[in-house]
């Protein structure tokens, strides 16, 4: 196996920490559906593996994967997209508050 | 040619993904931050499809199509209360998809290809890891959906442990045979799946029995960790498959549970080891018997109408959700009882404890479908120094969270663990079912503080019982 491989999958790693610390914790459920989302890259090694193989049960095997992977990538992007569609910012209420507004 | 701009494709896919997760750092530019990420997504999936030659166009358009309508009416009809179960499902899917897409490798040499690529060592090391990851978040995921819409119960027996140390023999076993058998040539591909098989079954059940001991509250940490799963599962199929966009995606969705998990575990003041071996119940039991004395002292009690005067004549109020806040799904309740609140010129505001709910950031989600401003959420650091200057504290459905003994009680189970300083304030209000023990199974000492007043019944109906008072109070 290629070592640059795991060169790679270090670097990335910390690229993931750094970003991820940034997301504060009101984000942390959008930010799990949509990391999941992403986790659903699979799906290039299943549409590949479905698309190129002959054998009747690689083929099917690849088919589970692709219909799970495509669940997974297409479901998590939509939900994420319905959850930060309602995190919204209010003006403040006409009526004064007591510095209830940053 | 077309190789390099379908490598330089994926390095684009997972420039964006950076990108888009960079933008969650804020909730103004999160939702434009995950349309990047799917945008990646599609420049991933069109990069792939030129890859190698199609031969089965059928089967990958059924596929595609199937599991985007699957995908899309899970999104569409899924409720807010119940994101934790699906982003477990979730989680299981990406698991399994990983787990399915390395398996199909090996069976690539089923089907006699193997003279295309060696099937070394290796190889089917990576190919046993990437199985047995993408197996136990599979399995693992829908005991803990289950856990999470209360269709299984917490439980272990005598012996689990060894079980599942057994088991997990079995699967290093299974994976050294794949790994000697690699060494052979020509390779015996019958032996190879025998033993692939054999190890995704045992993984399957070690995925069971490690979130099935785990208790109810600690579902935060599980959920998280198998985030984390997934994403590792994700980049050991990219090395199977020599693909950089699965292994960088994978590290970033792994780094970002991992992360999560941390927060979690902080949040608790407990270790992730901790965690996993479910050692807080044993000790729940002992610290119960302890307070078995002290559960008949007395505790005041409060009616709705008396909890609206006090919160309309207050300068400031914080509300803490919890748990029992997603159960009666009260978040709209609660949040038009804010307004009627601001409305009379109190100062509101709401306190989010980190493992609040059934996964991290659950409570800022609900209230966010209840039209409540994220800026009025504030995290545990921020306010606790506020709560002196509090006049009311609500606590609806929390618990342990609010248990001043974690800072007191040494003998407490959940000493030490960060909790909200709710005590502090001038009147604390407490919405809660009954008397009961919040999920660490210790008597909390905030309902017999003078300064509480408990409202029994279920969130909801108490809170629409303050807002009808308060709308009184207002006409009058």
């Amino acid at each position: 196996m290629d070592i640059s491989l795991i060169v790679v999958f270090v670097l990335a790693s910390f690229v993931g920490i750094e970003v991820i610390s940034k997301v504060p914790a009101t984000l942390h459920t959008p930010l799990m559906s949509g990391s999941n989302a992403i986790s659903g890259i699979t799906i290039v090694g299943a549409l590949v593996v479905v698309g190129a193989i002959g054998s009747p049960w690689a083929k099917w095997i690849g088919f589970a994967a692709l219909v799970f992977a495509t669940i997974n990538v297409v479901g998590g992007f939509l939900v994420t997209d319905r959850m930060l569609e309602m995190f919204k910012k209010k003006e403040a209420p006409a009526v004064p508050t007591n510095g209830q507004a940053k | 040619m077309i190789d390099s701009l379908i490598t330089i494709a994926y390095l684009v896919a997972a420039a964006l993904f950076i990108f888009g997760l960079k933008r969650l750092s804020s909730p103004r530019t999160a939702r434009a931050g995950n349309r990047m990420a799917a945008v990646g997504m599609l420049v991933a999936v069109v990069a792939a499809l030129f890859e190698e030659q199609i031969l089965n166009p059928v089967e990958l358009i059924a596929g595609l199509a199937l599991g985007g309508a699957i995908g899309l009416l899970l999104a569409r009809r899924t409720k807010m209360t119940s994101m934790p179960e699906l982003v477990a499902a979730f989680n299981g899917f990406g698991g399994a998809a990983s787990a399915f897409v390395a398996a199909a490798e090996v069976m690539r040499f089923a089907g006699g290809e193997e003279e295309i690529i060696p099937f070394t060592p290796i190889l089917a090391l990576t190919i046993a890891l990437s199985v047995l990851i993408g197996a136990v978040t599979f399995s693992g995921s829908f005991v803990a959906f289950g856990k999470l819409n209360g269709k299984v119960k917490s439980m272990g027996f005598p012996g689990l442990r060894v079980i599942s140390i057994l088991v997990g023999l079995g699967v290093i076993g299974a994976a050294a045979i794949m790994v000697q058998q690699a060494e052979v040539f020509p390779v015996e591909i019958e032996m190879t799946t025998t033993a692939l098989l054999a190890l995704a079954g045992l993984a399957l059940v070690l995925g069971i029995f490690l979130v099935l001991p785990i208790g109810g509250a600690d579902m935060p940490v599980v959920v998280a960790l198998l985030n984390s799963y997934s994403g590792l599962a994700a980049a050991a199929t990219g090395f199977v498959l020599q693909n950089y966009a699965l292994i960088v995606s994978g590290a970033l969705v792994g780094a970002s549970g991992l992360i999560l998990t941390m927060i979690m575990c902080d949040a608790m003041n407990r270790s992730l080891l901790n965690v996993l071996l479910g050692g807080f119940g044993a000790e729940a039991t002992k610290a119960s018997a302890k307070s078995g004395d002290e559960e008949e002292r007395p505790v005041r009690q409060t009616s709705p109408d008396d909890a609206a005067v006090l919160m309309s004549y207050a300068g400031s109020v914080i509300i803490v959700p919890g748990y029992g806040l997603a159960v009666a799904q009260a978040q709209h309740e609660v949040r038009e009882m804010a307004d009627l609140l601001q409305k009379e010129g109190v100062e509101v505001r709401y306190a989010i404890h980190p493992v609040a709910g059934r996964m991290p950031g659950h409570m800022n989600v609900l209230l966010a479908e209840a039209n409540v401003s994220y800026d009025l959420l504030v995290e545990m650091d921020d306010i606790n120094a506020d709560f002196p200057s509090t006049d009311v504290v609500l606590v609806v459905g929390a618990n342990d969270v609010v248990n001043p003994a974690a800072r007191t009680d040494e003998d407490s189970p959940i000493y030490g663990m960060p909790i909200l300083n709710v005590d502090e304030a001038e009147n604390v209000i407490v919405l809660k079912r009954s008397m009961n023990t919040g999920y660490a199974g210790v008597q909390n000492e905030l309902f017999f503080n003078p300064k509480t007043s408990m409202l029994f019944g279920d969130a909801k109906d108490s809170v629409s019982g303050i807002i009808s008072e308060l709308k009184e109070l207002q006409t009058a």
